[in-house]
């Protein structure tokens, strides 16, 4: 954990320094990055046992074709104090097609059960009719392969009030039961987030709803430890861009 | 030695022509941290000698200027002439021109003025322009102005932004549409579906959405507050004049991004020169001045009363407000700004065969057979008149030619002869074809498919005469600007081709220019929009030969 802590302060330290290199009328290479929570939010259950604080960020440093990204995401059980979910990522990202980019790097387990590590190669970009895709194929510390996929849209209702669903499928091809994941579909997420622009883009609070469902082996093995199968939540939230 | 002072400068700004002008010999320019306040917001910014804009420098034809520029920021600055032909280690640009002007230091710079008209000056470094270090040149013709007039205005336009120009770059880096509070919603779905039914709009939308273009995407930037000379529509500059006169508005836009569409209602304007070169007067209701060009008009107001001088941001984000009026404090009606222009798939291209898409950055479909009335122009409201002919400078189809508010008569390139042709016409001696090429979604610049820093600059030979073809392949607006050497708009008159130092190239569009190379040295070329410069739509301009090109850098 203090191991990633500093990984991300240094890539912050680094798109500081950068920041102070001027840029000519005519720049040979502009370096610049970004800061998104694409959601920071609380997420009430259907009864208050297991509310949860969720984030989904991530902090880029590159040039037009080359990009260095962080990626945090966390769900953290206020009720039992645990990370559900905490799982980091530190990719390299290049401009492969006009929309496309490729992406390769690690990414960090740190969810309540064991650690793990994965090699990481996916894609990210914008698809025809403006569906914002991510496609990540994972391959853990124990040689399991798993795969993700990851779709936004953004539904103008007016220029400031912006309805986004999004929906996310994890798939493993083989098991771990350790951190109980098996075989095959084992996770859905959808939800819908109703956002408004507040302060620019930079801050835009939202309500929303969330839905997530564990499937097949892995919902079993959850029922075994007396977990819930799916979940229900409102939420409200920040979306913030810097 | 005439200094100029800040207090100088709003003096020399509503300074009334007609008097001997100084013969100014030698300049003291400071770049500086100035505060802008826009009326809507206060912020630091960039200026010249304490102010933004910076004083309107007055020259004379013919004089030889000293200019001591002195650099009070932290960082590395310069001045660029803009329009004005000089040795190329005048002209300002870092790393083409010049090192640029370190902090703490004065440059000086030197060169005879051997032209005259209405230009402007700005700093070419570190997105300073942008952040409001630009200034107007008023040069004096020697033998006196052709055109006469009782009084003249200098009115410089920009687009004041509450950002600084670094933090917008980044953001349009990271999301193009950052600043796009003009897109389509699920109302404007629903209205199209009642105008053109639902088969029509979502063939519409599965186009744009196919191309991952929006037909809103005219100003990449809004959010700002058009200024006349500094001002905002609130605070509202006033130029006066005395019922009868004939007054000389020499209007320069120096915005980083920003077309404009001026009127005045009430008075018809008189163009009688574009870019600092006389041309045939002609007379417009309503002109539209693309980012770093220039027009000097004539109107005449009789009445004595306040006539608004109303300039609407192309994309309708915004306007600019000033008022003539024949004493301070008067103000006259305000028009509402007009709906904004959607861009049509005539503007994405799509209306005329050849187009290289694959270089044009995006997987776009092939050519599909358009319906402009489907394509949302039937939807524009603009009130075209229907025996208006179409100003052959946009794409056929265009949904971003201008349409006069009192359905009169728009400037149009075509209507721009030179009054006084610097060149014999003949033959170009080579053609050379500039592709505006880009990538919205990823807001890249480019010019053939290659930014800046990978491209090799363009070389010319001393004495040729060139003939650019500039294929506009993206779906934005491109003001291109060459340094040092004059620019023929090809407007099919021949020897009366206007003469022009920035030319505005409308999407889907090809505009031709010709360019007789008679100045040695390297300069350079660029799209003026600053953001698109910045991100790569911009080359070296590199002529071979001619005379002596020794290196003389100023005396500082």
């Amino acid at each position: 954990m203090a191991r990633k802590i500093r990984m991300a302060s240094a890539a912050f330290l680094v798109a500081l320094a950068l920041q102070l290199a001027p840029a000519s009328a005519q720049e040979k290479d502009f370096i610049f990055y970004g800061l998104t929570f694409e959601q920071f939010e609380y997420r009430a259950g259907a009864d208050a046992s297991n509310d949860a604080l969720a984030w989904d960020g991530d902090a880029f440093i590159g040039n037009d074709e080359w990009k260095l990204r962080f990626t945090s995401e966390a769900e953290f059980d206020l009720k039992a104090e645990v990370f559900e979910v905490l799982e980091h990522q530190l990719v390299v990202q290049r401009l492969a097609t006009d929309f496309f980019d490729v992406k390769a790097g690690i990414r960090y387990d740190a969810s309540i059960g064991p650690n793990r590590w994965f090699a990481v190669i996916g894609a990210h970009g914008l698809a025809q009719q403006w569906f914002e895709l991510d496609a990540d194929l994972f391959l853990n510390e124990r040689g399991n392969f798993s795969a993700r996929l990851d779709a936004d849209y953004e539904l103008l209702l007016t220029n400031r009030l912006i309805l986004t669903p999004s929906a996310e499928i994890d798939l493993s091809f083989g098991s771990d039961p350790a951190i109980g994941v098996d075989d095959g579909l084992v996770s859905a997420e959808i939800g819908a987030r109703l956002s408004y622009d507040l302060i620019d883009r930079a801050v835009s609070p939202y309500l929303g709803v969330h839905y997530e469902r564990k499937f097949g082996g892995t919902a079993d093995s959850a029922r075994d430890e007396g977990e819930a199968v799916d979940a229900l939540y409102v939420v409200a939230g920040l979306k913030m861009i810097f | 030695m005439r200094k100029l002072q800040k207090t100088l400068s709003a003096a020399a700004i509503f300074a009334v022509a007609g008097g001997a002008p100084a013969m100014a010999d030698v300049y003291d320019i400071k770049v500086e941290r100035v505060t802008i306040d826009s009326g809507d917001f206060k912020r630091t910014g960039v200026g010249f000698n304490g102010g933004s804009p910076g004083p309107v420098l007055r020259f004379t034809e013919g004089e030889q200027v000293t200019l001591n520029v002195t650099n009070a920021l932290t960082e590395s600055t310069s001045i660029h002439w803009h329009g004005l032909i000089l040795p190329y280690q005048q002209d300002g640009v870092p790393t083409i021109s010049f090192d640029g002007i370190e902090p703490g230091e004065t440059f000086t710079y030197s060169f005879p003025i051997i032209q005259s008209g209405t230009y402007w000056y700005h700093s070419h470094s570190n997105l300073q322009e942008p952040e409001g270090a630009f200034g107007a040149i008023v040069i004096t013709p020697k033998g006196g102005e052709r055109v006469q007039s009782d009084r003249e205005h200098v009115l410089v336009l920009n687009d004041a932004h509450p950002h600084t120009s670094h933090r917008i770059l980044r953001n349009l880096k990271m999301m193009p549409d950052y600043y796009n509070r003009k897109q389509r919603t699920a109302g404007d779905f629903i209205e199209d579906v009642k105008k053109l039914g639902l088969e029509a709009t979502l063939s519409d939308r599965a186009d744009w959405g196919q191309m991952r273009m929006m037909p809103t995407d005219i100003e990449d930037l809004q959010g700002f507050t058009p200024l006349i000379n500094g001002k905002g529509p609130e605070q509202n500059w006033t130029g006066l004049f005395k019922p009868g006169e004939k007054v000389r508005l020499r209007f320069v836009n120096a915005s980083a991004m920003t077309y404009f569409d001026v009127r005045i209602p009430g008075l018809k304007f008189t163009v009688v020169q574009a870019d600092g070169n006389d041309v045939e007067p002609v007379e417009v209701d309503e002109f539209r001045i693309g980012v770093a060009e220039t027009y000097d008009v004539i109107v005449q107001p009789d009445e004595d009363k306040a006539y608004t001088i109303f300039a609407e941001s192309m994309g309708r984000s915004a306007f600019a407000r000033g008022t003539l009026a024949t004493e301070d404090g008067m103000a006259g009606f305000v028009p509402e700004l007009r709906a904004a222009p959607l861009l049509t798939m005539a503007d994405m291209g799509m209306s005329h065969g050849g187009m290289d898409h694959a270089a044009m950055g995006h997987d776009a479909p092939a050519a599909v057979p358009v319906d402009h009335e489907a394509m949302g122009h039937g939807a524009m409201n603009h009130g075209k008149m229907a025996d208006a002919k179409p100003d052959s400078f946009y794409a056929p189809g265009s949904g971003l030619e201008p349409v006069a508010a009192n359905g009169g008569k728009v400037l149009s390139y075509n209507d721009l002869r030179a009054a006084n042709p610097l060149y014999e016409d003949r033959e170009a001696t080579r053609e050379i074809e500039l592709r505006l090429t880009g990538n919205m979604e990823r807001y890249m610049w480019s010019i053939n498919g290659v930014k800046y820093g990978d491209a090799e600059p363009v070389r010319l030979k001393y004495g040729e005469r060139v003939r650019f073809k500039f294929v506009n392949e993206t779906m934005m607006t491109h003001p291109m600007h060459l340094h040092g050497m004059w620019t023929i708009l090809d407007v099919g008159a021949g020897q009366w081709n206007p003469i022009k130092h920035t030319v505005s190239v409308p999407p889907g569009s090809t505009v031709y220019t010709e360019t007789e190379v008679d100045a040695p040295g390297q300069w350079a070329f660029h799209c003026h929009l600053a953001y698109h410069a910045a991100s790569g739509m911009f080359r070296k301009i590199v002529v071979e030969g001619g005379p002596d090109t020794a290196d003389k850098p100023g005396r500082g």
